[in-house]
Parts: C-alpha cells; structure tokens; sequence
C-alpha cells in the first residue's frame, strides 16, 4: 500500500510493527477477513530479526543463515492475506478510543480501529560504559542492521564486547561476509555458567542448542576470545581510539580498536504501551519491563494486545506464534464465526511452547552483570542525550530524589529525543541500588505521548474529530 | 570503517552533504550512507558539543539525527536516500524553525 490517504480509514485490526509478531498477526487477521493494516516506521517489512528481508543486497544466503531467511515465509503470509503494509508509517501515539496517530509521507493521518496489536519489539539493552557515546562505538544490532540493509562490513580493528546470543551471531555473519574481528571481550559473569545449569536439561530440547554451539564454535576458530571481563572502557579524543579491560579481579588491558560494538541482550521496547498505561511489571530474569498480558496477548487496556518481543523476550519464532495467538483473539472477538479458518489455538500455544523451551537458561546464562547495568564509574553518561552521569543521579538519590520522574525534573535525564529508551532501565536500576530497593519499588519513566517526535505543523494540519473540536469551540 | 560487500554496489545517487556532493547507493538510509561515506559524525550534542554517530541503526537512539531538505532533527536511520537530497550534519542545538 502506498496511497496516504488510506491511513485515515477505519479498520478492524491495527497491528503496529512489521517484525515476526506483527507479520504473522496481520496475515492471521487478515485472512479471517478483518480489515487489517500494519504499520511500520521503516522502509522495508521484516523488524529488526529479518531486517531488510525483501531488499537486502546481501546474496549469498549462508552469510545470514538460513534462520534470516525464514522472514521471506512471513512476508509472503502476509502479502497474500489482503493485509495492507504500511512502511514509512510512524505511530506517534494510540488512544484508550483506539484512534491510532500515523504519521506517514509527511502527513499525520488518524487510523480508527476496533482491535490493536502492538508489536514494536525489543531494543538493545543500555551498555553504559565509559566513553559509551563515542563515535566508534556502536550497538552489534546496528552493525547488524548494516549488514542486512546495505551489505556493510565493518573494516579495521573491529571489537565485539558483551553477551548473549546476538553477539555470536553477528560474529559468524562478518566472518562469513569477509570481515575480521579483532577480538571478542566477553562479559558473561562466570558464575552464570554454574546458574544457569539447573534449567540445563529444559535447553536440550530446545532447537538453538545445536544452532548455538555450532555456531560459537565457528567463531572461536577464527576470533581471539576473551572470557571473564569485567571492566570495560571506550577511550578516544572525539572518535574510538582504544579499548581498556579487564578480565575477573585482574589489571587493566589495552587494545587499540577502531570501532566497538556493543551488545548485553535485548530488552521490551516499552515506549508505546507505556503511553497508554498498560500495567507492566519488574521481570527480575530478564531485568526489565514486561506487560501484564494473558496468553492471547491482552494487555490491561481493553481491545489492545501486545505480542513478540515486546511482550516479554521470547525470540523470533516464539514472536511469530504469539503473534498469531493475538490475531486468533481478534477474530474471536470481532468474526467469531471466522475462527474455525485458522489454525487450531492449541497448535499455535504447543509451537510457541517448544519456541520458548530452555528459555530460562539462556535468559539467565546471559544476564548481564551489574557492573555493566549500573555503572560504578561516577564520570559515566548514563542518559546519552541530556548527558546526564551516574554520579549526578547517585547525588540526587541522597539527596532525597527517589524515582526516574523526579529524577528528570532535576537533571533532564530522560528528557531527550530518545525519551528514556537508551537510559531508563540504567536509572530505574542506578536510582534502586543507590536506595537499597528493587527497581520495582522504583518504578520507572512515566511516557506520554507523541512517542517519537513528530513536527508540529503535521498535528496542526490533522483534521479535528467533532468531539475535540466542542471541547473547545463555544457554542 | 565500513565496506561495502562487492554483490551489494548497487545504483548509485548523488546528495549533497553539507554542501558537498557525496555518491551514496540507492536503497541506504540517510545514516548509512553517511558511515559508507566515511563521515565520522553525524552531529555534535546540544549539551557539551561532543561529536556523536549512528548508534542503534533501529530508529530508537536518535544519535544520527541530521537536517534533511532543511528540517532539522530527522533520523537518518529511518530516511531512505533521494536523488539531489540536501544532508546537512548537526552541530549542537536546532535553530527555531528548522
């Protein structure tokens, strides 16, 4: 769909992010005959997991692997189900009224729907390390992403630095494509290993233990590993010059780099279920926001679902089936007699099941360490935006501020264009350590719409509904 | 600091980045092209003047924004490129109206 001005219709299903959730959902819907529509900010369908899967100028499959290439399925799903894709479509707000704010071409459009489906996914966690907002230095999902989209290697001496799954990924894929790696500086807390063992046996059945091990064997072949870091420093005079760590209690090393990527898991992107109120969660595993929702995706708000990564990581496939469970509730609830059509629930619910097995031993084999959630260095940026550092937050904990809203009227953290994506779960986690609390009792940013910042001139140009416009007319 | 897979060239379009034309391959986003390009920065922060580059490349860090055919603030990760595109790089805060 290209034309603009079909944003401004009614629908019955409004699906916000064309990732594996969104994808599978608006087929679903669709196929039931709901007048379906997914919306998403970026160019091409596919979210971060299959960014780029309808463009990419990478050709030769085994550089992305075979799990990449399974996006091209969901496309096709939904490209055959009369949904309509809406790329370039940037939701900047929704409403308890499910009037969904789009803007799209340069115009803001109001979608009205009878169901949403929020599937925006995951971010990466916030990595504050000293020298952090160096230029050199970036996320591995952005190196990632540039790979996918435009056939970008990295060149230099290139580090990777963190834990998780993603980081071995991309590793293999830059070998694959050609690139070198300097060295991988691996964060993951040695005691994890011996934690994580307990949920060990459940990791067997699962599907990326092969994967998994295969592929970081295919990477230690090729790439010095460094295991046990617990320091880690980006030094540089206004880009990236070198990198000091250190592994377990030892003395600090140093290693020339010309770029960094960082990476420590991924966390809910929270922003737009947020804005609305959803009741979400302290998740103590995955440390971070979850929505409460229920197995079809239902979120505390009525008619508003959340599925994928966005409602808790679970991954890729588990964010396809999730997906679909929240389409299957849209259906039910607006065609009922289309529900025989789909596939079975219990089908769905037994495959997301398998997705999510073991998904306790990677969730905490990867827990980050607290050294690098909550910086120990008081000089460390913390809120990349307002430049805000961990000591300015610490000094206003004992001065008697005691939450990330408060925080933000005294230092502006949070208060920048990326409105607490990049520091929130670091503030929330910095402000309860520096209290003796859990991030729970914290609490965290309260977000308002519009969610990501739209020029005025394309609200002023919005039509008014009746309503708004008896609000304040007089008569 | 980047290079470009030899199978993923490409077409090629020209834009202007701040004032100079700079050849980018059609299908890039205005961010990457900017690190194709070499450009070591994107913009420098309101705050302390530090140059920053592209971070996240996923639309959520806003580190690469830029003006872009003069309106300021847009993220470059998220604007595909144009022929005759006007990239301007950032330096500190936006002036009103742009």
């Amino acid at each position: 769909m290209t034309g603009a001005a079909a944003l401004d219709d009614k629908v019955d299903v409004a699906v916000i992010g064309a990732g594996p959730a969104g994808l599978a959902a608006g087929a679903l819907s669709a196929r039931a005959g709901l007048a379906t529509v997914v919306l998403d900010e970026n160019p091409a369908p596919g979210g971060q997991i299959y960014r780029a899967i309808t463009t990419t100028p990478v050709q030769r499959k085994e550089i992305l692997g075979t799990d990449y290439w399974h996006g091209r399925e969901l496309v096709r799903e939904l490209e055959s189900s009369g949904a309509r894709l809406a790329t370039g479509a940037t939701v900047w707000s929704i409403s308890r009224d499910l009037e969904v704010a789009v803007s799209h071409g340069g115009r803001a459009h109001l979608l009205h729907a009878r169901r949403i489906v929020i599937a925006t996914g995951a971010l990466e966690r916030p990595f504050p390390v000293p020298g952090w907002t160096l230029p050199g230095v970036m996320t591995a999902g952005g190196a990632q992403t540039l790979l996918k989209s435009s056939g970008l290697v990295p060149e230099g001496r290139v580090v990777l630095a963190g834990t998780g799954p993603l980081l071995w990924l991309l590793a293999a894929q830059l070998l694959r494509a050609g690139g070198a790696i300097t060295a991988i500086l691996d964060t993951t807390p040695r005691q994890n290993y011996v934690r994580a063992l307990r949920h060990a046996p459940a990791f067997v059945l699962s599907p990326y233990l092969i994967k998994g091990l295969r592929m970081m064997a295919e990477v230690r072949r090729k790439v010095r590993v460094i295991s046990g870091v617990t320091r880690l420093e980006a030094v540089g005079e206004g880009k990236l010059k070198e990198i000091i760590f250190a592994t377990g209690n030892g003395a600090a090393a140093r290693m020339a780099a010309d770029l960094l990527l960082l990476h420590q898991g991924v966390v809910p992107n929270v922003n737009l279920a947020m804005s609305i109120g959803i009741v979400h969660r302290w998740d103590g595993l995955q440390l971070c926001w979850v929505p409460e929702i229920d197995r079809h995706g239902n979120s505390s708000v009525p008619d508003i679902a959340i599925a994928g990564d966005g409602a808790g990581i679970g991954g890729a496939v588990a964010a396809a089936e999730r997906g679909r469970l929240a389409a299957i509730a849209a259906v039910r609830a607006l065609a009922p007699a289309a529900v025989s059509g789909l596939p079975a629930e219990q089908a769905v619910m037994q495959a997301l099941a398998k997705a999510e097995a073991g998904r306790a031993f990677l969730d905490t084999l990867y827990q980050p360490s607290a050294d690098f959630r909550i910086p120990a260095g008081d000089d460390t940026i913390v809120c990349r935006c307002e430049e805000v550092t961990a000591g300015q937050i610490r000094a206003n904990v004992a001065l008697g501020c005691e939450g990330p809203n408060q925080m933000k009227s005294f230092l502006r953290c949070g208060m920048g264009p990326c409105q607490g994506r990049l520091c929130g779960l670091t503030v929330t986690e910095t402000i309860a350590a520096a209290r003796g609390v859990s991030p729970a009792q914290v609490g965290y940013y309260r977000l308002r719409p519009p969610v990501k910042p739209i020029p005025l001139a394309e609200v002023a140009a919005m039509p008014q509904p009746e309503s708004a416009v008896k609000a304040v007319v007089r008569r | 600091m980047f290079r470009r897979l030899p199978e993923a060239a490409g077409a090629a379009l020209a834009v202007s980045v701040d004032g100079q034309r700079v050849e980018v391959r059609a299908g890039d986003t205005v961010a990457a092209a900017l690190l194709a390009a070499g450009f070591g920065h994107c913009r420098t922060s309101p705050v302390s003047g530090a140059p920053r580059a592209p971070y996240c490349m996923m639309g959520v860090c806003f580190e690469c924004l830029v003006t872009v055919d003069g309106v300021g603030n847009r993220q470059g990760c998220l604007v595909p490129v144009r022929e005759g595109m006007l990239i301007e790089t950032q330096r500190g805060e936006r002036e009103v109206g742009r």
